[in-house]
């Protein structure tokens, strides 16, 4: 517990921000933990009050206090709903960095947490390592072996939910090492992408479908080498300095040379990151305005082939698909019809709309782990309304919703296959 | 608190944990904070929250209060602008966040039966494939609740032609104070005898909870037609709203916002406002396709007597939608002028809107606080805004005492205290302007015959002492205290 003296030194939060919020309850539907619970307290505006009354010395930072705030998917659909302008991302992200000090962790999972944050994410090596290793639990057959035996019950019940959420390795790992690839078209714009942490070891086949739609539009792709995790993930639960750390890294990765090329992104949660580097260093002398020219170079891949006109191949796909919003890609990118008018271009496709495909599916980075009870109540909503909508396919654009509703539909035995906008264009090309 | 208060406290919560189930009952610090406030300026932090999930629950909820003394506060999803929902003696706030469900829909008889934490605009959605909707519109319907909205008997942009709450519900299940269960008015149609339903729609929670409700749903329009008309003043744009008005049209909607709202909405939404004017109007056309067409040409030949800057029309729903998401969300938009708004609700005569609003800008020149104008213009509901700085030292005690000035103004000119907003805690102290003691006198009587010991909702919407508007003004600075969060 902190001393009231202390909470009344200069708060972490910016006023002019905080102090935005009216209290109008606009945010109040738009929020996927507070539709599942009905309580205020676990509402945008419930937070923000939570957040002033700390910031007014009315309240001090209790657990439970912070249960509320680490409830939070910062899925930031409040922020597009708010007509205030309340820049919500800014307000938890600052008070999940702040409340690192505040936290009693035991022993073991604060290593898992520091181990996760400092040198897995980071480290494309360390942690191609860990999914190396997974890959063999998968495929030697061990993996059957604990689900067989239900071994993992016998340790723990939590122990054996995360097991479920083992994500699969489609392909082989997709590694940024300065390679090129040539749309082989002449005087053809040369755009670079980021590869990113977890996607490209889970999801080698989904990046390099990316890649090929991007020479489909006429674009050669560069990979630049020393680039790395975007930085969300350590963000969103309280990493502030190791996020800019990999900021600045990423900066100066992107920037050899060259300063003006686009950065496509595939994945929307890093695009959103990348988006607001400019205010996560507008405090860094050396990198506030590299941030800023960076930031305006990042635009994600959905946004850029529909702008770049990508006609579809000739191969059409008949099913019903519907599209999940990706919250960070709708909510702070501002991307909402790009992925539609993509898939609505595929020949045979039959588009329904998703009831709430604008609420969070639960996904949230890491939320899915450390909140498993939430992240399920806010899930299931989610595929008993993909149940409803009848679609054979749910399209998404980014990896964490990409695992978070493939684990949900195979939980409930829907027949529904979960794949990446670009990864169905892609198979448009494809000879049958 | 004394040792035997707290003992009673902790009876009362171990005893509604029993009713409701121990998940259900909220009574941590941090859950206390965030149900002391609405959408306006009050603040009172109850003793316990309760989650019910049924009329019996209720019922139980309320023998409970009754046995202990202690008051109870409904509360829908906390958007109101008059303190409604605020526990300004403590006490329990239920909150009906988990009857949230639509439990009947008749399209055949065009009715439906909800419970009242359903959202406004869910209801909308839910019987729009059958080409069916719930008329009353207010600005927050994305996240106020139809229970909220009868307590507030609330309106909305399109009430002006379609009324307010009260002309489209048909009755209801209500919980008495003494826990019994009732039925106010019919289930698919009109009652008789005494309209008990009327009575209870803009009572603020004060005579009995509703807890089911039969709700008239209208057949969608077949053609709707949204008109953006610009003016350089907003003068010229409340002469053009007294021609429509007096030309004997009722439109679906007659909506007006000045400059500051112009601003503020388009740096919200960017709905297509034009910047340099001075007043915009937002005109709603809807109906059978020839009569729109046809009202439409003689609204614009009104119109283009005061010389509009632009005159745009919206035919597709995307448009429209895009035309209304700025008027929508102006009010939490005023955030982006100034850190705080009090928003004045009140009502005008129509002929009086050039003399009423002049008198709006005088006083805002006078006082130095910029006020921002929307206003219901079609039937003279004005909400004047008073933009302001909680944390400068005085703003408090200056907004609420043009605030009061305002509704003087508006009663003066013939009108009333509030359009659409109710009375609450905001202006109980104003009700003497316009009622007489005997008035007041009679509506007590109403209140006694449904509950004599004052524990559903108390300290609303009658004044709570010497009712003179200076007073009440000292009262209300009390209650916020200087520089408090307002």
């Amino acid at each position: 517990m902190v001393e009231a003296q202390q909470m009344s030194q200069p708060s972490w939060l910016n006023e002019s921000e905080l102090y935005k919020c009216v209290h109008c309850g606009f945010c109040l539907q738009a929020c996927p933990t507070y539709l599942a619970t009905g309580l205020e307290t676990e509402s945008p505006r419930g937070r923000i009050a939570l957040m002033k009354a700390v910031n007014e010395g009315r309240l001090e930072i209790s657990d439970q206090v912070m249960r509320h705030w680490d409830l939070c998917i910062q899925c930031r659909a409040c922020e597009d709903v708010c007509p205030s302008g309340v820049p919500y991302g800014n307000l938890i992200e600052s008070t999940m960095d702040r409340l690192r000090v505040h936290r009693k962790i035991g022993f073991v999972p604060r290593l898992a947490y520091e181990i996760s944050l400092r040198y897995l994410i980071p480290n494309q090596r360390n942690l191609a390592i860990v999914f190396s290793m997974m890959n063999f639990y998968i495929k030697s057959g061990l993996q059957k072996l604990v689900r067989k035996t239900k071994i993992l019950k016998l340790i723990s019940d939590r122990l054996e939910r995360l097991e479920k959420m083992t994500p699969s390795i489609n392909g082989k790992f997709f590694r940024a090492q300065g390679q090129f690839y040539s749309a082989d078209v002449e005087g053809t714009e040369k755009i670079q992408m980021l590869s990113g942490c977890v996607m490209p070891l889970t999801q080698g086949d989904q990046m390099r479908a990316a890649v090929r739609m991007l020479n489909r539009a006429n674009k050669d792709v560069e990979i630049p080498s020393n680039q790395g995790c975007c930085g969300a993930i350590n963000s969103h639960v309280g990493g502030l300095e190791k996020a800019k750390e990999l900021a600045r890294a990423n900066i100066d990765a992107f920037s050899k040379g060259n300063d003006s090329e686009p950065i496509v992104v595939a994945s929307a949660g890093c695009g959103a990151r990348m988006m607001e580097y400019g205010h996560l260093l507008s405090d860094d002398a050396d990198y506030a305005l590299k941030a800023v020219n960076f930031s305006k170079r990042v635009v994600d891949i959905n946004e850029f082939l529909d702008q770049s006109k990508l006609q579809p191949g000739e191969a059409s796909i008949h099913k019903i698909v519907t599209y999940q919003d990706s919250c960070h890609l709708a909510n702070v990118q501002k991307v909402k019809d790009a992925p539609r008018n993509l898939i609505k271009s595929i020949g045979g496709v039959d588009f329904c709309e998703l009831k709430g495909s604008n609420v969070c599916c639960g996904a949230g980075g890491t939320y899915m782990i450390t909140e498993p009870e939430m992240s399920e109540a806010v899930l299931t909503e989610k595929i008993r309304n993909l149940a409803d909508s009848g679609a054979d396919i749910i399209a998404t654009a980014n990896p964490g919703c990409f695992m978070q509703l493939d684990n949900g539909i195979k939980a409930a035995g829907l027949d529904v296959e979960v794949k990446y906008v670009t990864e169905l264009l892609d198979e448009t090309y494809k000879q049958k | 608190m004394s040792q035997s208060e707290l003992s009673e406290i902790n009876d009362l919560v171990a005893d509604l944990k029993n009713i409701v189930g121990g998940g259900y009952v909220l009574d941590d610090k941090a859950d206390l904070l965030v149900y002391e406030y609405d959408g306006s300026i009050d603040r009172g932090s109850p003793v316990v929250i309760v989650l019910p999930a049924s009329a019996t629950e209720i019922s139980s909820v309320l023998k409970l209060a009754r046995a202990h003394s202690i008051p109870v506060v409904a509360r829908g999803a906390g958007t109101g602008l008059s303190g409604g929902a605020i526990a300004e003696q403590g006490g329990i706030v239920i909150s009906m966040a988990r009857m949230n469900k639509i439990l009947e829909v008749n399209s055949d008889d065009r009715y439906a039966i909800v419970e009242p934490g359903v959202v406004n605009l869910d209801l909308s959605t839910h019987v729009g494939p059958q080409g069916l909707y719930y008329a009353p519109d207010p600005s927050s319907q994305r996240a106020c609740t139809i229970g909220g909205n009868i307590a507030e008997n609330a309106g909305g942009p399109h009430c002006l032609a379609y009324g307010v709450t009260t002309n489209h519900v048909l009755g209801m299940e209500v919980v008495l104070a003494d826990g019994s269960v009732t039925w106010f008015g019919e289930n698919e149609r009109d009652g008789v005898g005494y309209d008990l339903r009327g009575i209870t729609i803009g009572s603020e929670g004060t005579l009995a909870i509703v807890t089911k409700i039969s709700v008239r749903l209208l057949r969608s329009p077949e053609h709707v037609k949204t008109i953006l008309m610009a003016f350089e003043t907003i003068e010229d744009a409340s002469a053009a709203v007294t021609g429509i008005i007096g030309a004997g049209m009722v439109p679906a909607a007659i909506e007006m916002m000045d400059h500051f709202c112009i601003k503020a909405a388009e740096g919200a939404v960017g709905a297509g406002y034009p910047e340099g004017a001075g007043a915009v109007l937002l005109v709603e056309l809807d109906g059978l396709f020839e009569a729109v067409e046809e009202e439409y040409e003689e609204i614009e030949a009104i119109c283009r007597e005061f010389g509009p800057l632009e005159v745009r029309v919206a035919d597709d729903s995307l448009e429209r939608e895009k035309l209304w998401s700025g008027r929508k969300g102006v009010l939490g938009a005023l955030g982006r002028l100034a850190p705080n708004y009090y928003l004045v609700d009140g009502t005008i005569p129509r002929t009086k809107l050039v003399d009423v609003l002049r008198q709006i800008n005088e006083l805002s020149e006078r006082s130095g606080y910029p006020i921002a104008n929307l206003l219901h213009a079609g039937d003279g509901n004005l909400h004047p805004s008073i933009l302001f700085d909680e944390r400068k030292p005085g703003d408090v005690e200056n907004i609420l005492a043009i605030g009061s000035e305002i509704l003087r103004i508006c009663v003066e000119s013939g009108g009333v205290l509030s359009g659409e907003h109710g009375i609450g805690l905001e202006k109980q102290d104003q009700m003497p302007l316009m009622f007489s003691d005997e008035d007041m006198a009679t509506m007590s009587l109403l209140k006694i015959a449904f509950e004599t010991e004052d524990l559903l909702n108390p300290g609303k919407v009658f004044p709570t002492g010497a009712g003179c508007g200076d007073i009440s003004q000292a009262r209300a600075i009390a209650r916020v205290g200087p520089g408090a969060y307002i």
